[in-house]
């Protein structure tokens, strides 16, 4: 049985730039790379040094507090450099592709159902870290059982990749990708949540508990999925992992060799044509961008525009990122008459209705750039994040409470439920233009600390 | 406009910066430079693009939604003094026996309350500017919507050196001993009123005020030849405190005096003494739309207020009715009728909505609204010494805004443990 969800509250950012539907093959990447700094709270411990050998699947390094936890090159050939930052915190682990194509054999559970032996699987390829979970939002524990695992099998960000297309083709891995997951939580079945925009997930209805959901962003969000279906307590644990990594779990534990194929959308108003590229995680962004970009000082955002991370060319995809977002850079000041404060703002896009362009069709797409459009002021205006946020909790409260470092406060309203980007949204509309994402991810780390 | 900012960035922002001689008065040059340049400040990380709007739009738009207020405030005195010279009998604007235009009504009139607006922004734009100077942060705009609802609510004969001291009154103790901007626990308009309210009563009550009876200066003197010095007038919200015993209701308003008519189109329309910008219901409204429209002002307060204010008024003129009651006039007065009186419609639109004196949970919003309605008619009904009841219930209702709050994420919270105690079992 399928049931529908509908979820008023949020809103869709209308960028221009969406993807068009064509898949193209990115250009050939001889450099790849994991960075440990996609996974929050992480702390890497190396198992190789630079010069090592490597095979497909061979682990690069490991969670210091989970050992078993390890992350495995993506690709044969050689480990290059290693990059550091300040007090030599490890960056990037890079990887010089060699064209051998040699891969480590992975032992296939003998059955899917099996916890044990899918588990090991995972664990042993370097898959496991695309499972993730709630709270915190960061990879799961291997020995917690989660109360559910959740599959939202579409984005609902600015310009995200229309999961239908991406997924074509696909059908029997993810099946068995399914299957896999379902034997992780004990037999239960995987929690699919579907748009219902797209009916290509439909078809696994027997395989896992479908709801349908409507609405605009962030109806995507697998936190407003969990929120709305099986809302998360305190010391309860939910699993959850993305559409395209079910393909290649189930890829992997049919076929014994590591897949770690991404689809990615390179969107966004700066790029002249956009299109979805087939690429493979940790790829370099210059192997999509380049020669797809049009003139002019732009950022390049790995994932999407209101959550993703700044990249450049020269750095790599992200670790869960499938798509690509290139908007102009708003480092020009802006007169306050023509188009700053004062001006009637027939380009800006705006969750409040202080700009005319309120009244515009939905059809009519904004290049928004990266200008704050003002400076940080304290809480004035209220009922903007209540718009724009579809959990049953005070999402300002929340914020305040974080602010003053009230733990007791924060667990009573509901920070176990939410994730920064489930604040995503807050931090856009905010007149204050206060950096609420961080706000939120200071608050799950405070709480993090008091569970270590 | 690149020149000019060039022209700032290079000549005359050097001594401000880290290391100038100036750079104590950052902050002021900060909020002159912000003001006409939107900083090319970009994002670092979270969301890379964001909303358009900014604190300088949202507290502009407010002072647009304030535009029809002011510009009928101004008006009406020079009405009001027509109505008065008319009164007396005497019917000879500049010298001639006739009426004043409505174009002269205003050009008499702004004299008065330009000076007043221009006193309270100096003063609180000053203050504001030297807080931010001692605390070394930038300024923020609350105070530009501040600044032009406290002439607003102002009688017109108020001097313009006790708008001075209110303001600084405002300014300092409702505001910045607090944090500033955002962080107030009063309306900052409503303090300044209240506080002049109580501490100078002969100029911001009783039957004198409410009128401007000509000008002694020479500027103007040729407008007004016959200075009436000693006019009385009262608001109809005074009026009918003095009102004799036996006398109705519609008696009373209708027989005010020669020129005057508080009846429900005056009192809607504004054409009746009162502060200067809070007379004409018609004005707030257009206020309400703009505010309404662009999503700034709470129209749930506003709303909730309305209906809290048509119940009370509703459940008084319920109590008129009855035997026990028949010689309280006030009873009396129909419930839109007293919606369309005194201070009401201004408070309710512009001064309730502050979002950051008022509740600020959706919930919370519904109960802070009725509350001031209700308190607002009762103060001013049962409590006659207090005629401006709004401005009353409004900051006692800032002050409960919290507790209001409290309890309704309280019930957020309770729904929360009740789930997670299900889970457990």
């Amino acid at each position: 049985m399928s049931r529908t969800i509908k979820i008023r509250k949020g809103a869709d950012i209308r960028l221009v730039g969406a993807a068009e539907n064509t898949l193209k093959e990115s250009a050939a990447c001889s450099v790849y790379a994991i960075k440990p700094t996609d996974f929050h709270g992480l702390i890497p411990k190396l198992l190789l040094k630079e010069g090592a050998e490597v095979k497909k699947g061979t682990p690069l390094f490991h969670d210091k507090q989970n050992p078993s936890i390890v992350f495995t090159s993506p690709v044969s050939g050689e480990v290059a450099e290693i990059v550091r930052g300040a007090k030599r915190k490890i960056l990037e682990i890079r990887v010089l592709a060699d064209t051998s194509n040699t891969a480590e054999v992975i032992t296939k559970p003998s059955s899917m159902s099996s916890k044990e032996e899918v588990t090991n699987a995972l664990l042993s390829s370097g898959l496991w870290p695309f499972i993730r979970q709630r709270p915190f939002s960061t990879i799961a524990r291997p020995s917690d059982t989660p109360k559910a695992i959740f599959v939202s099998t579409f984005s609902s960000a600015p310009l995200a990749p229309d999961a239908d297309f991406v997924m074509q083709g696909q059908e029997a891995a993810f099946k068995a990708g399914l299957s896999a997951l379902s034997a992780l939580s004990n037999g239960g079945k995987v929690e699919l949540g579907v748009s219902s925009e797209g009916n290509w997930f439909n078809q696994f209805s027997a395989d896992a508990n479908i709801t349908t959901y409507h609405g605009p962003h962030p109806t995507g969000n697998v936190g407003v999925q969990i929120h709305k279906t099986n809302p998360l307590n305190k010391g309860e644990v939910v699993w959850y992992c993305n559409a395209q990594d079910v393909v290649n779990i189930g890829k992997t534990l049919t076929t014994g060799e590591l897949s770690v194929d991404r689809i990615v959308a390179l969107v966004g108003s700066e790029v002249s044509s956009p299109a979805y590229f087939s690429t493979k995680v940790g790829s370099q962004v210059k192997t999509i961008t380049t020669g797809n970009l049009k003139e002019g000082n732009s950022r390049i955002v790995s994932g999407d525009v209101l959550t993703g991370d700044k990249v450049n060319e020269d750095n790599f995809i992200g670790f869960y990122s499938e798509q690509i977002t290139v908007v102009p850079e708003g480092d020009e000041p802006q007169f306050f008459l023509t188009e700053g404060w004062l001006a009637p703002g027939f380009n800006k896009f705006s969750l409040s209705k202080s700009f005319p362009t309120w009244i515009s069709p939905k059809s009519k797409k904004f290049a928004l750039n990266t200008n704050m459009n003002g400076e940080e002021r304290k809480f004035v205006v209220t009922g903007q994040y209540e718009k724009v946020f579809p959990f049953d909790i005070y999402p300002v409260q929340l914020v305040k409470s974080i602010i003053v470092n009230d733990i007791d406060m924060m667990e009573k309203l509901g920070i176990y439920e939410v994730a920064p980007e489930d604040f995503a949204l807050c931090e856009y509309a905010c007149t204050s233009k206060i950096n609420v994402q961080s706000i939120i991810r200071e608050g799950l780390d405070t709480i993090m600390e008091e569970f270590k | 406009m690149k020149g000019l900012h060039k022209f700032l960035d290079e000549k005359i922002a050097p001594p401000f910066k880290e290391g100038g001689k100036l750079r104590k008065f950052w902050p002021m040059y900060d909020a002159l430079e912000t003001f006409a340049f939107v900083p090319g400040h970009t994002t670092h990380k979270g969301s890379h693009v964001r909303d358009g709007i900014d604190l300088k739009r949202t507290m502009f738009l407010v002072i647009v939604a304030l535009i029809p207020c002011l510009l009928f405030g101004i008006y009406n005195i020079g009405f009001q003094y027509d109505a008065i010279l008319t009164e007396a009998g005497r019917i000879d604007w500049l010298g001639e026996a006739r009426h004043a235009t409505w174009l002269e009504m205003f050009i008499y009139g702004a004299p008065m309350v330009l000076p007043m607006v221009i006193v309270s922004y100096a003063v609180g734009l000053g203050i504001e500017i030297l807080f931010g100077i001692i605390n070394g942060h930038s300024i923020n705009e609350g105070f530009l919507v501040s600044g032009m609802l406290i002439p607003l609510v102002m009688p017109v004969d108020c001097p313009l050196w006790m708008v001075a001291v209110g303001t600084a009154f405002a300014v300092v103790i409702a505001k910045e001993v607090f944090g500033g901007t955002g962080m107030n626990i009063l309306n900052v308009a409503l303090t300044a009123r209240a506080f002049m309210f109580f501490a100078y009563p002969t100029k911001m009550s009783g039957n004198n005020v409410w009128f401007h009876t000509g000008y002694s200066d020479s500027l103007t003197a040729a407008a007004s030849p016959n200075v009436i010095d000693t006019y009385t007038g009262a608001t109809p919200l005074g009026l009918l405190v003095d009102t004799p015993d036996g006398a109705s209701i519609s008696s009373v308003i209708a027989n005010v005096g020669g020129g005057f008519d508080f009846s429900l189109w005056n009192s809607f329309m504004g054409f009746i003494p009162g502060s200067i910008g809070s007379t004409s219901v018609l004005m707030c409204l257009i206020g309400a739309a703009i505010l309404i429209a662009t999503g700034i002002g709470s129209w749930r307060i506003m709303a909730w207020a309305v209906v809290g204010g048509a119940l009370m008024g509703g459940f008084f003129n319920y109590l008129g009715s009855l035997e026990a009651f028949a010689d309280n006039l006030y009873l009396d007065i129909p419930w839109y009728h007293q919606l369309c009186l005194g201070g009401f419609a201004f408070g309710v639109v512009f001064m309730a909505t502050d979002p950051v004196s008022a509740a600020q949970t959706t919930r919370g919003k519904m109960w802070y609204g009725l509350l001031i309605g209700i308190l607002a008619i009762l103060i001013r009904t049962a409590n006659p010494a207090y005629p401006e009841g709004i401005m009353l219930a409004i900051l006692f209702m800032n002050v409960m805004a919290p507790t209001i709050d409290h309890y309704v994420i309280e019930g957020n919270i309770k729904k929360r443990m009740k789930r997670a105690k299900l889970a457990i079992a």
